[in-house]
């Protein structure tokens, strides 16, 4: 267990291993989110309130997911890079983090998007529009708290430690901002209150949601390659596979 | 070779570094508490214009939202609890990017990271500092900026208590901040991006506890969560502000 850790931790051996799951991990995502989205556009059944608008669920909602999931992962990429000096963990927090922020971009465009129709605005102040919006800025702040440091160590270091103070402060952030929501209801529409969905509807959601976590992990997989190519390549193993591809 | 004879001066030197350390441990650390929280204050009562740019600053800024949106009374007595959290918040945010400048420039930031006794205490005592001569300040001063926009009578004192009790908050968070951005050359803006964020929700429960002391709902719920952030903070900060300290001095 900890020798597998171990070689994990090597940026050669992850390497290579990558290479291995990597064309899986596409492959899934491909079909999955193929499938999905034929399914979600075109077979599920309409909504009897929203109409045909509700179909943006099948990419806000796999989009708000990976949005909070992919910052908790930063995070633990972030212990295990401060605890265990592991550099492969930070070149996986550090090409994490734009696409997290893509995610929750996303999200919130198309919630925005959304409630044209269903509210008739495109921006309200809702609980958990707001949560999204410190969520997209706690992660700019990580990308550019990165870039700001001459030394890429320190620069790495300092998104770490930032990256736990941020997942500890999420659950804190999102609390208030709900009770915060609760004392200043407006009265117009709720999106909790769109009753349960039958199988027809979300099925289709839940192989979006896993395609879209399939995707992450094979983007992550090939940003984490590319990211150890460059800043290995000084290295003799990595000048050896370029002389081979030669 | 080398490394052989570190390792034997540190297996003689080790034994007695242990012996001094662990002579009178409380007592070091008090002392060292102490020594810390007089220097700060020393320093900072010497630069005076530290101390009051952020009241200053917090008095402008409550003058520019009657000039900008109404003098109408009304409108400002139901926007005022949270200009002057906002207000009071930006006045503490500008402040925190001196809190280690000098003694980064000057390098007595890297002995107080040599120090035996633990950096999370030290850097607490600084904050502590930081809070007392920024947050407290400002959460005295607002009441007389709250009479300037019309707020009632009855939510003064609540007004002061969440701004003392939250600023607290704010100095503790923003100073892990401060403290990731101490070694850069322009890191005000990248401060205020990494910690205007996490700041939210004691802006909430302070602005809350004044909104529901205005209604007559009662602060109490809001000022015992603004103190549960602030005990949160007081456990957790100090590890956060160490951690990134060591980042800034070694990088």
């Amino acid at each position: 267990m900890w020798a597998f850790i171990h070689k994990l931790g090597s940026p050669k051996w992850f390497y290579a291993l990558s290479a291995r799951l990597q064309p899986w991990f596409w492959a899934l995502a491909a079909v999955l989110i193929v499938i999905g989205t034929l399914w979600g556009l075109a077979f599920a059944p309409a909504d009897y309130q929203q109409g045909n608008s509700f179909r943006i669920i099948y990419i806000h909602v796999p989009a708000a997911f990976l949005a909070q999931s992919v910052f908790v992962s930063m995070a633990v990429a972030g212990l295990v890079f401060m605890v265990w000096k592991i550099k492969v963990a930070d070149m996986a927090a550090a090409v994490m983090a734009p696409f997290g922020a893509a995610m929750t971009f996303v999200a919130l465009f198309s919630g925005a998007v959304w409630g044209v129709p269903t509210w008739g605005t495109w921006w309200m102040w809702d609980a958990r529009l707001t949560s999204m919006l410190i969520l997209l800025f706690l992660y700019l702040g990580v990308i550019a708290l990165r870039g700001s440091f001459a030394s890429r160590h320190s620069g790495a270091r300092a998104a770490s430690v930032l990256a736990m103070v941020g997942v500890i402060n999420i659950p804190v952030i999102k609390y208030s901002v709900d009770w915060w929501y609760t004392l200043h209801q407006p009265a117009t529409f709720s999106v909790t209150s769109s009753p349960a969905m039958p199988v027809s509807m979300w099925l289709p959601l839940l192989v979006m949601v896993v395609g879209f976590y399939s995707f992450f992990i094979a983007l992550t997989l090939m940003r984490t390659r590319n990211e150890i190519l460059r800043r290995e390549s000084n290295k003799r193993w990595v000048k050896e596979l370029f002389q081979e591809a030669q | 070779m080398t490394e052989g004879m570190t390792e034997s001066v540190k297996q003689q030197s080790a034994p007695a570094g242990d012996e001094s350390r662990n002579a009178a441990p409380s007592s070091g650390l008090g002392i060292a508490l102490a020594a810390t929280l007089r220097r700060d204050l020393v320093l900072m009562l010497r630069y005076r214009g530290e101390v009051l740019n952020p009241l200053v600053f917090f008095a402008l800024v409550i003058t520019l939202f009657p000039i900008g949106i109404s003098p109408d009374p009304e409108l400002l007595q139901r926007i005022a609890p949270g200009l002057l959290w906002v207000a009071a918040l930006l006045a503490a945010l500008l402040s925190l990017d001196s809190l280690f400048r000098g003694d980064f420039d000057d390098g007595s930031l890297e002995q107080l990271l040599l120090a035996p006794q633990p950096l999370a205490a030290l850097s607490l005592a600084k904050v502590a500092v930081h809070w007392l001569l920024t947050g407290l300040p400002l959460a005295l001063m607002a009441p007389l900026l709250g009479v300037m926009l019309s707020l009632p009578p009855g939510s003064y004192s609540i007004l002061s208590l969440s701004l003392a009790l939250g600023s607290a908050s704010l100095s503790l968070i923003g100073a892990i901040g401060a403290a990731l951005t101490v070694g850069l050359a322009r890191g005000g803006v990248l401060l205020s991006l990494l910690v205007l964020p996490l700041y939210i929700p004691v802006l909430i429960f302070g602005a809350g506890a004044v909104q529901a002391a205005i209604m007559g709902d009662g602060a109490g719920a809001h000022l015992a969560i603004l103190g549960a952030l602030l005990a949160a903070s007081l456990a957790l900060a100090p590890w956060g502000i160490a951690a990134a300290l060591r980042i800034s001095i070694n990088g």
